[in-house]
């Protein structure tokens, strides 16, 4: 299993109409390694993130997700990812412990496994007070804890987490990332996520890649990256220095629409 | 790790007894989603009171002029007793019919993301979500059926064909609620949905026999009526709810003729599901 990247993607390209949103991609994520995908809106992260839990085809280019061809046994990754969407989408209409609930059924967890399951992920995610409560009345970054639990009652090899932390307040993030942090010291959980925030890549990213329209720009640890620029540089100064004036440039609308409702939603 | 085996390649033996598991893993998949529906209904039930509204008026006061003018012929039946059934059906499938907001809705709240990167097949989804919309469905049969009785008509009250009504309703709510996710896979928008919605419900209840019967339409409106599945489904609830009433086509035709429409939209809409995040 170590010896088997978790993630490996060879040329991966997905165009919508003329635009080009992730251009030959090749990318390999160790197993048990946290990895982030950083770049400004519309550089392709999300799309890379769709493509690699199945939701979106390919235009062309292959990756192995757990092992698994994404093309051919996409149930089978299915089976062995967990993902957190960039909105806060757990069922407000659901209490937390069904949300749960729900999801473990639907993984097909035994039926004996799953009460202590579920147990275990509320008390990790540290919302066991909360679990009968409507999802509609937890904070944003409850919400987040939430769906965190939600995608480790399966254990899956990999977790994928589209900006995890977008539209919270600072505690709400700082939980997250402590959570976060928890979880893969016990699991070892291969995650792959996308962020804005440095802060966060630096807090938690084993290694980054810069991504700018649907190409890696550069690739290392978040050390490596800023011994690069120079000395004292942070990686708020590498963001800039690679995404550069054709950010504003790049933006996607879909990319901002998306924020703008995770946003909105839970304030 | 989660119960479910890869499609086996050694032998016959093998690939059946995956694909049992698969099918088994697929009933209770569909029994989960269709639970969580029902969970959400019992946290917040007021919908299904406001809901009733209609059909109340349709009874109450529609069917009460109506069966004074004795203006419709409706064979053995009184009017009352032969609209009571048409309505019944018509809030069974106007409730599923608006199933398509529900399913908007969450792709815009995300929730359908995490459905769709689930191992659930589509299929299960779908019918999942069906079910869930037949329970929701059954709560306003219900509410019709005691006030029609209320009301005076003459309903049947043995187990057996209050059972198949049940059926029927579930059948039946499961069909248009599908109905609605392909539209809603298509449309995309909560907007353009409440248009297509409001254009489609009074032509599918005018062109059945929910009203008045077959005999009544001109030729060109019986033809679309034939094609309508909700003539088949007033036609089968008639006769398992009306002291008196026969079904035109056979309660087995009527089945036959809605299991295959659920089968056909549920193919489609397990297709296109995915189609409605972009």
């Amino acid at each position: 299993m170590a010896q088997i990247p978790s993630i490996e993607t060879r040329q991966l390209t997905r165009r919508f109409g003329a635009r080009l949103a992730v251009d030959n991609l090749d990318l390999q994520v160790a197993a048990g390694e946290i990895f982030g995908l950083l770049g400004p809106n519309g550089a392709g992260k999300t799309t890379t993130i769709r493509m690699l839990t199945t939701l979106l085809q390919p235009t062309s280019g292959d990756a192995r997700v757990a092992g698994f061809d994404l093309r051919h046994e996409a149930f089978e990754v299915r089976r062995h990812i967990g993902y957190v969407p960039q909105m806060l989408s757990a069922d407000p209409e659901l209490t937390g412990y069904e949300n749960l609930l729900l999801f473990s059924k639907l993984y097909r967890v035994p039926a004996s496994e799953r009460k202590p399951r579920i147990a275990e992920a509320l008390d990790f995610m540290q919302i066991t007070d909360s679990a009968n409560k409507l999802v509609r009345h937890y904070s944003g970054g409850m919400i987040r804890r939430l769906e965190i639990a939600q995608s480790l009652v399966n254990r899956p090899d990999i977790l994928f987490l589209d900006e995890p932390t977008v539209g919270l307040d600072p505690t709400g993030r700082h939980s997250v990332w402590e959570r976060l942090q928890a979880l893969w010291k016990k699991w070892n959980t291969t995650i792959l996520m996308t962020t804005h925030y440095m802060d966060e890549a630096e807090a938690l990213c084993h290694r980054v890649a810069f991504i700018q329209l649907g190409r890696i720009m550069e690739l290392g640890t978040p050390a490596e990256l800023k011994a690069k620029l120079g000395p004292g540089a942070t990686l708020d100064d590498v963001f800039i220095h690679l995404s550069g004036s054709e950010q504003q440039e790049a933006d996607g609308f879909h990319s901002t629409i998306g924020e703008r409702r995770s946003i909105q939603r839970h304030g | 790790m989660v119960s479910i085996q890869p499609l086996a390649s050694g032998g016959p033996y093998n690939v059946m007894a995956s694909l049992i598991i698969r099918f088994s893993d697929g009933m209770a998949q569909i029994l989960a989603v269709a639970e969580a529906e029902v969970r959400k209904l019992i946290h917040d039930p007021l919908e299904l009171i406001t809901r009733a509204i209609q059909p109340v008026l349709w009874l109450g006061v529609f069917g009460q002029v109506m069966g004074k003018l004795r203006g419709i012929p409706a064979g053995n039946l009184s009017y009352e007793d032969f609209l009571a059934p048409g309505i019944l059906a018509q809030s069974v499938t106007f409730i599923a019919i608006f199933y398509g907001i529900a399913a908007i809705w969450e792709r815009d709240s995300g929730v359908l993301t995490k459905y769709l990167v689930s191992p659930a097949p589509r299929w299960t989804l779908v019918l999942g979500k069906a079910m869930g919309s037949g329970v929701r469905s059954l709560t306003q049969a219900v509410i019709v059926f005691v006030l029609a009785m209320l009301l005076g008509v003459h309903v049947r009250l043995e187990i057996a064909s209050m059972a198949g009504l049940a059926a029927f309703c579930l059948l039946g709510a499961a069909i248009f609620s599908t109905f609605s996710l392909i539209i809603a896979c298509i449309v995309q928008t909560r907007e353009r949905f409440m248009g297509i919605g409001q254009l489609l419900t009074m032509p599918l209840f005018f062109a059945s026999n929910a009203i008045y019967p077959l005999q009544l339409m001109p030729e060109w409106l019986r033809l679309i009526a034939r094609a309508n599945p909700l003539t088949y489904l007033v036609d089968a609830m008639r006769a398992l709810m009306c002291v008196g009433a026969g079904s035109s086509y056979g309660l087995s035709t009527d089945f036959t003729i809605l299991a295959l429409v659920l089968l056909v939209l549920t193919g489609v809409a397990a297709r296109i599901y995915p189609a409605i995040l972009r």
